[in-house]
């Protein structure tokens, strides 16, 4: 009688330590982002959100596929850009009077870095980080920066054309990771 | 009757007026981090955001949101570091 109270005593501790385990597994929470366009507007806010995760605690990993890779491309992450062509609510207030572009005016060449210079004027004035700035916070908060193996081979990007901070997964790994994920964007 | 409400000592203050989500967010949980648990921070912000996003920083990071304030535009946060 003794002896089998002791194995359920030992029994009742045992399950204490793995609930713990479990729960304490559960309790962080993890953001899974896939970066699919390399346009400012598309970038920002998956770095945005990816940071203010990590704030909160989170394990955060962006998988940066097809030509959201070139936030990770060394020669391109400092010149994304943004399109007004096909792009109706762009450019949007100007000195607070809302501008509509016509579409005609929106294909002349140049247009896209007339963009380009308002947005990051906006981004500027609004106090916010450049997108090399998001990217190097995210790393010092220990975001994941996840480079797609295939837009590599495809675009023919290699390991020495991306920020050092990059790591080369595959689709499989990424699911791997956004399967324990607690909220999935892609983006 | 007292209109004096105890005060809340804070032992760092952190001006995020003039910047919006997630800045003021993000700089709270770096300037957390230097500070020991019980230590009170204290944040000023501007952006109408931060209202419903420092309750729901300070429950996810395993901090207590001792106060907020608003005054004219301007909000403020007592947190204390869990």
């Amino acid at each position: 009688m003794l002896e089998s109270l002791e194995k359920l005593s030992l029994d009742l501790e045992e399950f204490k330590r793995l609930h713990s385990e479990v729960h304490k597994d559960t309790d962080t929470k993890r953001l899974a982002i896939v970066a699919s366009k390399g346009s400012l507007d598309m970038i920002y806010p998956a770095l945005i959100l990816a940071t203010t995760a990590a704030s909160m605690g989170w394990q955060v990993g962006i998988f940066f596929t097809f030509y959201g890779l070139d936030a990770l491309h060394v020669k391109r992450y400092k010149k994304l850009k943004v399109a007004p062509l096909g792009n109706p609510a762009m450019p949007a207030p100007f000195h607070g009077i809302p501008v509509q572009v016509p579409t005609i005016i929106a294909a002349i060449p140049g247009m896209t870095t007339v963009a380009t210079i308002l947005m990051k004027s906006w981004m500027k004035r609004s106090r916010l980080p450049t997108v090399e700035g998001f990217l190097k916070m995210s790393n010092q908060m220990g975001v994941k920066l996840i480079a797609c193996s295939t837009t590599m081979g495809v675009m023919k990007i290699k390991q020495e054309d991306l920020l050092p901070e990059a790591e080369v997964q595959g689709a499989a790994a990424f699911l791997h990771f956004a399967s324990k994920a607690t909220v999935s964007l892609f983006i | 009757m007292s209109s004096q409400i105890q005060e809340i000592k804070d032992d760092k203050v952190l001006d995020t007026r003039g910047k919006l989500c997630p800045m003021p967010v993000i700089e709270a949980s770096l300037v957390m981090k230097d500070l020991i648990s019980g230590h009170v921070l204290k944040v000023l912000a501007t952006d109408p955001g931060s209202k419903a996003d420092f309750p729901a920083w300070a429950e996810a990071s395993g901090h207590r949101l001792l106060k907020q304030e608003a005054k004219d535009t301007i909000f403020t946060y007592w947190i204390q570091k869990g």
